[in-house]
């Protein structure tokens, strides 16, 4: 393990927010076993109280596994000098066989949580809390995640060993590592790749538009939305990177957050972030639009959220158009 | 119109120190009137009054408001509802120490969202009806006891309620004042707004102003007198 | 209920829930700065210990930064041995290899003083010959360094009392002493490399440590093409199985892993004190006064929700740590850039009698500040949770039972 205080506060920050989900959930599932909103009981109202903590403990969740997404990237960056071949966070994370993992589990559960999100504000529009059931399910279904994240970036950091010259012997490090996942990304034709890119964004603006302005389509604006995230990821590597770097041969998709790149990687992220789990939340609400203490207010809300997706998958689309036509290199 | 069917409020239920606040009350309240509750300390007037103003749920019964039943509802919008329909006037001002005046004025709608340039104007307009606006900017607790009351009076109006709740208006104010308060509530009156107190006060109870006096003992009603 | 008349400008409900948590901040503000000032110091001690133990390692890497590619010692017997120079050919004729030269140093240990310098035979010849890019380890005057006098640097003159024309006695191999003038101080941007070193005369470190003409400690390397670096350090093992190159590449790591590792537990330790302060802010948080819990009955009963009351006490933690925080971080780059970190330099650097004095360049990055936060707000933050939540379900009706009595 490397004791730096980078590592410190990314095992901190994962075992804080696996704590907060374990303990939301410990209250979530009382409420699932004796929930009764019939009741006028002193029981009923204590958990009625009891879902105030809850939904606060998981807005807190949902933005330390946001902040934390960009640590862990950070921090990768930060060691990258302490292994031999590892040029920036994309070499780091590639030191273990977690390094990766964790990453995209950490995406993954950043979604559940604000997914959660969603519903929850969607559950308290109607009086009779509607989705309460759906609600603490998924908040126990999140709980193994969160788990399997905090174990992986455990792994991961105690895993990492400073190719270090010792006092006996100073033999020399010189194992180049070969990039697993990034590599196949990488050789991905970049014209073809920049077409993928644009026509399946056109279909998701203008399915999204479509589902804002006519209420219809929004399971499709939800399942391309997903898609068009990892599209979008696999874009960044493929053919965005390079023309912010201005260098075809630079993929790396984590030194676009750093400041030699003014930060445009937050933007993007964020945007992207946002798109994808509005997106889905999109998918995930319309099956309630029926339920009669949520009209009209939810239909209101998937619209809203739909809008938001779309608006920010349209940003995105502009920024990255904006830094190839600004870009200095040529493909 | 306000209406209770067979209302119970019981605290501590299941445990040694069980206590039934409130054992089945049914009772309709008129809009535009003043009703009393009447009855010694201890009776259930203040549980009473936290029902009907949407400030707690009761144990078990229902109650409607205008025909539609809140009983079952959750905090989130029994408060909205609460914040909008009622206002309340506590047995103390309860205007909180160390604020201005205005600021105090103002607390309810905070969270309504409403402009604040707006707000401020309604707040000094309300606290100029009640003849308290000099003391806009001075912080409460230089207030006398009749001004504070004015001006928690003008803090329950501010978001502009139906209905108005007062809890013991008159224990802590001198005859005089008293007096005052009775003709506010005649104004109020006078507005079309639905009125209930909960006092033993008999300067209240005998008021002509008020149109029925509901006699409550032990969590029940003993009988209504208009 | 009406959703739209819900949702009617949220900005403005976060403004008025601001405004009346500044005011009410204001109005307990004794209360308040006990645990301001301790939350400050918490991240002032932090911070310091990140941006003292990161400037340093950056000042190092620059430092390093200007030595060469490759130092190729001789082993004897796993130990480090004088490298005879017969054997630089063999290292020349590597391909790749741009220059080689031998080095003279080694440590001196002053008994008078209980002081260890560092002795270099500077390579005076070349230095006017090969202008590098980087930036020199020490400037002097190469004409003062004449046989029978040295340059010092600062700690040892500081430790020593000594200035230009005194002269120090030296015990060489055989005991006898040699006296040598001091002929100059040195100068130099980074105290921290410069402070215990001697510069002598090739003639003298030899006769000190009697070293023969055909040897030298160690030999520095040159390369071409600073990527063939690894090949070239693998074929002179191959060349002079009996050495050991090391790459500068190598030591850069093991300085970033040694001062991250003190870094990290300067942190482990401090964490105690984290912990402490977390449990201070749980209590502070739970334990509300009679006077706050009136005052959230009464915002209850005049028509806020239990989430209007998270929402100001989030505002509240928000508004106190932020203060906390950067208060803390200002005070450290005080102290760390700008006093020296006065108060805990020995516990980061070691004890040395000869000590550096020197002030580092500032250094602070986006990913020092975000750690640091994560360190500090975020456990205050999880904290003040359940103890804001419990203030918030106080029932409205609390204020109903008030009756002044």
């Amino acid at each position: 393990m490397i004791l730096h205080p980078e590592v410190i506060a990314n095992l901190l920050a994962s075992y804080a927010a696996t704590f907060m989900v374990i303990y939301a959930t410990f209250y979530g599932v009382q409420i699932l076993r004796r929930w009764d909103i019939r009741s006028g009981d002193e029981l009923q109202l204590a958990l009625e109280r009891k879902t105030y903590l809850i939904s606060t403990v998981l807005t807190y969740v949902f933005a330390l596994q946001l902040f934390s997404i960009f640590l862990y990237v950070f921090t990768a960056d930060a060691l990258c000098p302490l292994f031999v071949g590892a040029m920036c966070a994309a070499g780091t994370l590639n030191v273990n066989a977690f390094g990766y993992p964790t990453l995209l589990i950490k995406i993954l559960t950043f979604m559940l949580a604000g997914l959660w999100l969603i519903l929850n504000h969607a559950d308290n529009q109607g009086y009779d809390y509607p989705l309460i059931k759906k609600k603490y399910s998924l908040l126990a279904f999140i709980v193994p995640f969160m788990i399997l994240e905090t174990i992986l970036e455990s792994a991961y950091f105690l895993g990492l060993k400073a190719d270090v010259i010792t006092s006996c012997c100073g033999s020399l490090f010189s194992i180049e590592r070969e990039a697993g996942l990034g590599f196949i990304l990488v050789s991905l034709p970049e014209r073809a790749m920049a077409w993928i890119f644009y026509v399946s964004m056109l279909c998701t603006l203008t399915c999204g538009i479509f589902f804002y302005r006519r209420g219809r389509g929004g399971y499709l604006y939800s399942i391309l939305s997903a898609m068009m995230f990892v599209v979008s990821i696999i874009s960044i590597v493929s053919f965005i990177s390079p023309y912010v770097y201005e260098l075809p041969t630079h993929h790396c998709p984590f030194c676009i957050v750093m400041r030699e790149y003014h930060y445009i990687g937050y933007f993007l992220y964020m945007l992207l972030f946002t798109a994808a789990v509005c997106g889905i939340g999109t998918g995930a609400l319309l099956p309630f639009r029926g339920v009669q203490s949520l009209t009209p207010a939810l239909g209101i809300f998937i619209r809203r959220l739909a809008i938001a997706s779309t608006g920010s998958y349209a940003a995105f689309t502009a920024i990255v158009t904006c830094e190839i036509a600004s870009s200095n290199l040529m493909m | 119109m306000i209406e209770l069917i067979n209302v119970k409020k019981v605290f501590n239920a299941g445990r040694p120190s069980e206590f039934t606040a409130l054992g089945g009350i049914s009772l309709n309240i008129e809009d535009r009137k003043v009703t009393v509750l009447k009855g010694p300390s201890g009776s259930g007037k203040t549980t009473l009054l936290c029902i009907i103003g949407c400030m707690s749920r009761p144990t078990a019964g229902r109650v409607r408001l205008d025909g539609r039943e809140i009983s079952g509802l959750p905090e989130r919008f029994l408060t909205d509802i609460r914040r909008k329909g009622f206002g309340f006037i506590f047995q103390v001002p309860n205007l909180i120490r160390g604020m201005s005046v205005l600021e105090n004025v103002m607390l309810p709608a905070y969270p309504l969202g409403e402009p604040h340039a707006r707000l401020k104007e309604r707040a000094i307009r309300g606290l100029n009806d009640f003849h308290v606006s000099t003391k806009a900017t001075s912080k409460v607790e230089w207030l006398s006891g009749g001004e504070a009351q004015r001006v928690a009076i003008v803090r329950a109006l501010i978001n502009d309620p139906d209905v108005i709740i007062a809890d013991e208006p008159t224990a802590h104010l001198d005859t005089h004042l008293s007096y005052l308060f009775m003709e506010i509530v005649e104004n109020f009156k006078k507005e079309g707004k639905t009125v209930i107190i909960a006092s033993h006060d008999p300067l209240v109870c005998e008021s002509r102003i008020v149109d029925s006096v509901i006699n409550m003992r032990d969590g029940r009603i003993e009988g209504e007198s208009s | 209920m009406d959703y739209e008349t819900q949702m009617r400008s949220p900005i403005e409900r976060q403004r008025g829930i601001i405004d009346f948590t500044l005011s009410s901040l204001m109005r307990r503000k004794v209360k308040n700065v006990g645990l301001l000032c301790l939350y400050a110091l918490i991240v002032f001690i932090l911070a310091s210990a990140i941006f003292f133990t990161s400037s340093i390692k950056k000042e190092a890497s620059l430092i390093l930064r200007g030595t060469p590619e490759i130092i190729v010692q001789k082993m004897a017997a796993g130990r480090h041995d004088l490298f005879p120079l017969r054997d630089m050919e063999a290292v020349k004729n590597v391909r790749g290899v741009a220059a080689v030269e031998g080095r003279l140093w080694g440590y001196y240990f002053d008994d008078r003083l209980g002081a260890n310098y560092t002795l270099i035979v500077p390579p005076a010849a070349r230095s006017s010959a090969e202008p590098s890019e980087a930036r020199p380890l020490f400037w002097f005057n190469a004409a003062a360094l004449e046989p029978g006098t040295i340059v010092i640097g600062e700690g040892v003159a500081r430790v020593g009392k000594l200035s230009k024309g005194d002269s120090i006695a030296f015990t060489a191999y055989d005991g006898s002493t040699i006296d040598l003038k001091v002929a100059d101080t040195l100068s130099s941007k980074s105290e921290l490399v410069s402070s215990d070193l001697i510069l002598i005369g090739e003639e003298d470190f030899r006769k000190l440590f009697d070293i023969g003409k055909d040897y030298a400690t160690d030999i520095t390397v040159e390369v071409k093409n600073p990527r063939e670096i690894p090949t070239v350090a693998s074929k002179i093992t191959r060349v002079l199985p009996d050495t050991r190159p090391i790459v500068r590449d190598e030591i850069l790591r093991t300085y970033d892993s040694i001062f991250n590792w003190r870094g990290g537990m300067m942190i482990v330790i401090l964490s105690a004190a984290i912990l402490a302060f977390v449990i201070f802010a749980w209590d502070k948080a739970s334990g509300l006064s009679a006077e706050e819990r009136q005052e959230i009955g009464i915002l209850k009963a005049v028509g806020w929700e239990t989430s209007d009351v998270i929402l100001m006490k989030f505002w509240e933690g928000a508004i106190v740590s932020l203060t906390a925080y950067f208060a803390g971080v200002i005070l450290a780059y005080v102290h760390v850039f700008l006093t020296g970190s006065l108060i805990f330099e020995p516990a980061l650097k070691g004890w040395s009698v000869l000590y550096p004095h020197f002030s580092l360049t500032p250094f602070i990055s986006a990913e020092q500040l975000i750690t640091l936060f994560f360190l500090t707000v975020v456990p205050y933050t999880i904290a003040t949770i359940v103890p804001t939540w419990r203030a918030a379900i106080i029932d409205p009706d609390a204020a109903m039972r008030q009756t002044g009595e």
